[in-house]
């Protein structure tokens, strides 16, 4: 009994010691989860916000979606730079189980290049895992086909469309146009580096790199859903990209092709101004390039061969070559002489083939002297001298002007200045005066060279275009329109822009331009060999540019020179006379003298008169 | 030893009346099996969504809930004088095992936590899980409490050598519940505070002792992590920083089942195993996780009042080191998926993907159940 009363008093001590024991562990149990449930409660409702966001950007990928380029066509609608579908053989490596094997096997079905594997391989390490990789780009026709008949011999590849820039008229709007690239490293500023997100190619010479703002258009911005592994699993929102806009030029391709056809084999530029608008027509520049090679990366020898040609096929002749000017200042000049009052129409001017400056012996020859042994006539006036191309009147009116006035007057017809053209990289040429020789040169000018210049040579150079936006001017009785290759952008027309403004009494304009309408009507003119046929008409004017020096007593003999030695030939005129449409400029590299340009601008003229009869 | 069976019943038959007569039969604790049918039915909800919606895995899991119920009711029946007879021998078997699985486990992920008989293969650790209670319980009401010195040391032997026999494999966190386990049944039997202080201590001390010698790199790599998961962001920090985006992306009410993106998008990592609350958390949100918590907690607390009412001290020890190892384990898993705690392998209980926790888990509470249905000796005498 006692021991059983023993264990009665265990039991229940025992009891209480454990239920004490379990007391404590109720309440640490409970404060526990109390906690614990707080700790949730912190991150789910005092934390959401920041959770939701991370949240988001885990699972959200932001990708731009490239807008597509803006196309370019000419004035009649024809297609200049459009964007056609490519294909691209692509592999998604993660894919193929054994990658070797599979690129042997394509090479082999696509004649692959080491190129292409090694671009490959570069590529790939660039890209995020699961995605397709680049293999081979611009797939033909055949090579389409093939992949597509086996197919099924290949796990992991796969063939992406996407639209690549193609030119329809290759070399003969190269210049013109210009062409996208691959965006490179020094393509794009830092601050420009959002915009162009997705966007593989950039405009890199000619419009394409003008207008690239406008043909670039707006980026747009795909939300898409990826799990862990940043494979895309949805779209979630998408705002869409805003297309480039289009660009409308005032050229026209046909225009530009008589001009091609008819330069041929020369070197040279030609180009062509609506005198009403200083719309380009025309802007032609031989040789060229195919700018479609330069898209998707142009081969290394492929450029090297461009870039280091003699011919500089690179260089666009129409903005960037600059030439001097020759006898294509004359009627110029002319002006400047009546306006400024050291000639008159009826001044007469000795013309023995030579002139002297007084007190000095040296002769500036005329061109005709070592053709026909003397000069032009026994005296010249404005309007002959015009139309013969008469050196000595104009070393006598050079003379009479100065340097000062002389270089004034042909600033006003934008020699030596930018016309601002829509097209980048526009050189200047050079309008020499006594300033700009002690500033480029560092001597002092002398009265010589006043004369040289007088005909258009010595240190002047102007670009074909100034010649041209400067006949513009003649043609409209002293107003010229900047010059415009685009006509309208996402069909708003662009106003045109006033750019020179000379003025004098309409007297001396009417003299200037009979003095070129006899330049080509003329028995006599130096253009005389184009008139046959011509059933409208046309004031223009030659010009042969000196490329060598030739010495004091030395005869210029064509055969003896070689081809690079050559004269350079110009042409500029505008038709029709009593109502101009159109200028033109053309020059014709090495081409001997004016009269291998003139049968270009004749084709042209041919070709806009009869088109624009009506 | 024989007082468990001479008690003067202090049992009343209050809650007698209130059952339903086959589940006293079935010795079934109504209060424990609601919340953990509920727990599992729910849970396999979830894990249709963080598997992926994977068939197969529904159908894995399904077979496991009725291996594992089919285990609770199946221990349920045992009587306690059999498990407190049964239980140095398991103790024994559970420990041949462990050595056995240092020398001819098998292993996955450089853990050697295995052992194979060819068409099975289990963890011998999980036996541990129940053995050990069993056994310190066997081993500490043998005596009156609180035990002695003696008593204690070799219980604290018996904590011990499993423990670190697992540790060994390594498995920390199995570890760490299966010392607890045992630990608790000594809290339980009464161990005086100012030992439970100095061993508080000792931890303490040979914190830096265990950091050198004891932990492996991958297992420093966690507890750093915790503190600064940003220091190693896709790596041992990935876990704890996208099961915390997806717990606390869920806000309020959730994204909305199979609607939680991390958990969907393969941001979360073991979503369908241990960190699977963070999907539940994501898609039901602060009001699915708060139900979760009140399941857990009523199983806490009728498992401690299972305890209370236990009518021996070998009743109360087990059932309290039951309860106890449960509650350790759920805290584990739910402090480390929400940040707090360091990432150890530990399952959230009845909800995670996998059969062998859960049937151990079940057995304890099959014990429990034992515990809490138990007849009355004295009235069965009477």
């Amino acid at each position: 009994m006692a021991r059983q009363l023993n264990q009665m008093q265990d039991w229940a001590r025992e009891t209480r010691l454990t239920r004490a024991r379990i007391v404590v562990l109720a309440t640490l149990m409970l404060l526990v989860m109390a906690g614990l449930l707080y700790r949730y409660f912190y991150l789910q409702i005092v934390q959401n916000e920041t959770f939701r966001a991370q949240s988001d950007r885990n699972r959200i990928a932001v990708r731009a979606v490239a807008p597509t380029r803006g196309v370019i066509v000419d004035r009649e609608g024809r297609l200049l730079a459009e964007n056609l579908p490519s294909f691209t053989l692509a592999l998604t490596p993660e894919r193929i189980s054994n990658l070797d094997e599979t690129l042997s096997a394509l090479t082999e079905l696509l004649d692959l290049s080491e190129d292409d594997i090694a671009l490959f391989s570069e590529t790939r390490r660039r890209t995020r895992p699961l995605s397709p990789v680049p293999l081979k780009y611009r797939l033909s026709e055949s090579e389409r086909a093939l992949l597509a008949v086996n197919k099924y011999r290949f796990e992991g590849i796969s063939i992406l469309t996407e639209l690549t820039r193609n030119y329809p008229e290759g070399s003969l709007l190269g210049h013109a146009i210009g062409y996208v690239g691959r965006i490179g490293k020094d393509d794009i500023t830092p601050a420009d580096t959002e915009r162009y997100r997705g966007i593989t190619h950039i405009g890199k010479v000619g419009l394409e790199a003008y207008y690239e703002p406008l043909l670039r258009g707006e980026l747009g911005v795909s939300q898409i859903e990826t799990n862990a592994r940043g494979v895309d699993l949805r779209v979630v929102d998408r705002i869409e990209p805003t297309p480039g806009a289009q660009l409308k030029l005032h050229l026209d391709t046909e225009l530009q092709r008589v001009a091609a056809e008819a330069l041929g084999d020369m070197r040279g530029a030609v180009v062509a101004i609506d005198t009403q608008s200083g719309g380009v027509l025309a802007a032609f520049s031989n040789p060229g390039y195919d700018p479609n090679k330069f898209v998707n990366g142009i081969s290394f020898g492929d450029y090297a061969l461009l870039r280091d040609s003699r011919d500089a096929p690179l260089l666009n002749r129409v903005i960037q070559g600059q030439y001097p000017p020759a006898s294509t200042v004359k009627p110029m000049l002319g002006l400047a002489g009546l306006n400024r009052g050291v000639v008159a129409i009826d001044t007469l001017i000795a013309d023995p083939g030579y002139y002297t400056l007084p007190g000095d012996d040296r002769r500036y020859r005329d061109w005709i002297l070592r053709i026909r042994g003397t000069g032009h006539a026994d005296f010249m006036n404005l309007r002959d001298s015009i139309a013969q191309s008469c050196d000595v009147y104009f070393y006598e009116l050079a003379n009479r002007l100065g340097i000062d006035a002389l270089s004034a007057s042909l600033f006003d017809f934008g020699i030596g200045s930018l016309t601002g053209i829509d097209l980048p990289s526009e050189k200047r040429g050079i309008l020499p005066s006594a300033e700009w020789k002690r500033d480029a040169i560092g001597s002092s000018w002398y009265g010589g060279e006043t004369l040289i210049v007088g005909i258009g040579q010595g240190y002047m150079l102007a670009t074909p275009l100034q010649l041209a936006v400067a006949t513009s001017a003649v043609a409209m009785r002293g107003t010229a329109y900047k010059p415009q290759l685009v006509a309208s952008v996402a069909g708003e027309a662009v106003t045109p822009e006033p750019l020179l403004s000379v003025t004098a009494p309409t007297e001396y304009w009417d003299e200037v331009v009979a003095g070129m309408v006899d330049t080509v009507f003329a028995p006599r003119g130096t253009a005389a060999g184009m008139r046959r046929g011509l059933n409208y008409t046309i004031a223009g004017k030659t010009g042969t540019a000196q490329v060598v020096g030739i010495a004091q007593d030395a005869i210029y003999d064509e055969e003896s020179l070689s081809e690079y030695q050559r004269n350079h030939g110009w042409f500029i005129a505008f038709a029709p006379v009593e109502a101009p449409k159109i200028a033109i400029a053309v020059l014709t590299e090495n081409g001997g003298g004016g009269s291998s340009a003139y049968p270009v601008a004749r084709a042209m003229l041919d070709y806009w008169m009869t088109r624009h009869e009506s | 030893m024989s007082h468990d069976f001479e008690r003067v019943s202090q049992v009343s038959s209050r809650d007698l009346g209130s059952r339903i007569a086959f589940l006293r039969l079935l010795h079934i604790d109504l209060w424990l099996f609601i919340p953990l049918l509920s727990l599992s039915v729910g849970g396999l909800a979830v894990l249709y969504s963080a598997s992926g919606q994977s068939e197969p895995m529904m159908t894995a899991q399904i077979r496991n809930l009725f291996i594992a119920f089919a285990v609770l009711l199946m221990t349920a029946q045992l009587r306690l004088e059999t498990l407190k007879i049964v239980s140095p021998y398991v103790f024994a078997l559970g420990l041949v095992l462990l050595v056995g699985v240092a020398f001819f486990g098998v292993g996955a992920k450089g853990a050697q936590r295995w052992l194979s008989l060819g068409f099975i293969r289990f963890q011998p650790s999980e036996i541990m899980k129940v053995a050990m209670p069993l056994a310190i319980a066997w081993w500490l009401s043998k005596k009156a409490l609180p035990p002695t010195s003696k008593s204690l040391l070799i219980a604290a032997m018996m904590v011990a050598t499993p423990s670190f026999l697992i540790l060994q494999q390594p498995d920390l966190g199995t570890s760490l519940l299966v010392a607890s386990s045992g630990l608790a049944v000594i809290y339980m039997a009464g161990i005086q505070w100012r030992y439970i202080l100095s061993l508080v201590l000792i931890a303490l001390v040979s914190i830096w002792p265990a950091w050198v010698f004891v932990l492996k790199d991958y297992q420093k790599q966690r507890i750093l992590t915790l503190f600064n998961p940003e220091s190693d962001r896709l790596g041992a920090g990935w876990n704890i920083i996208q099961s915390k985006t997806a717990i606390g992306s869920g806000g309020w009410e959730g994204l909305g089942w199979t609607q939680g993106s991390q958990a969907q998008l393969d941001f979360l990592p073991e979503g369908h195993t241990d960190f699977i609350i963070a999907v539940l958390a994501e898609e039901f949100g602060f009001r699915g996780v708060s139900l979760l918590f009140v399941f857990y907690t009523a199983i806490l607390l009728r498992g401690l009042i299972i305890t209370w009412r236990a009518q021996s001290s070998f009743a109360r020890l087990l059932a309290g080191a039951l309860i106890t190892t449960f509650f350790f384990g759920l805290v584990v898993n739910l402090g480390m998926v929400s940040g707090l705690l360091p990432v150890v392998g530990v399952p959230l209980p009845m909800v995670s993907y996998g059969g062998t926790a859960m049937v151990s888990m079940m057995v304890a509470f099959g014990m429990l159940m034992a515990i809490s249905t138990e007849k009355p000796v004295t009235r069965a005498m009477r």
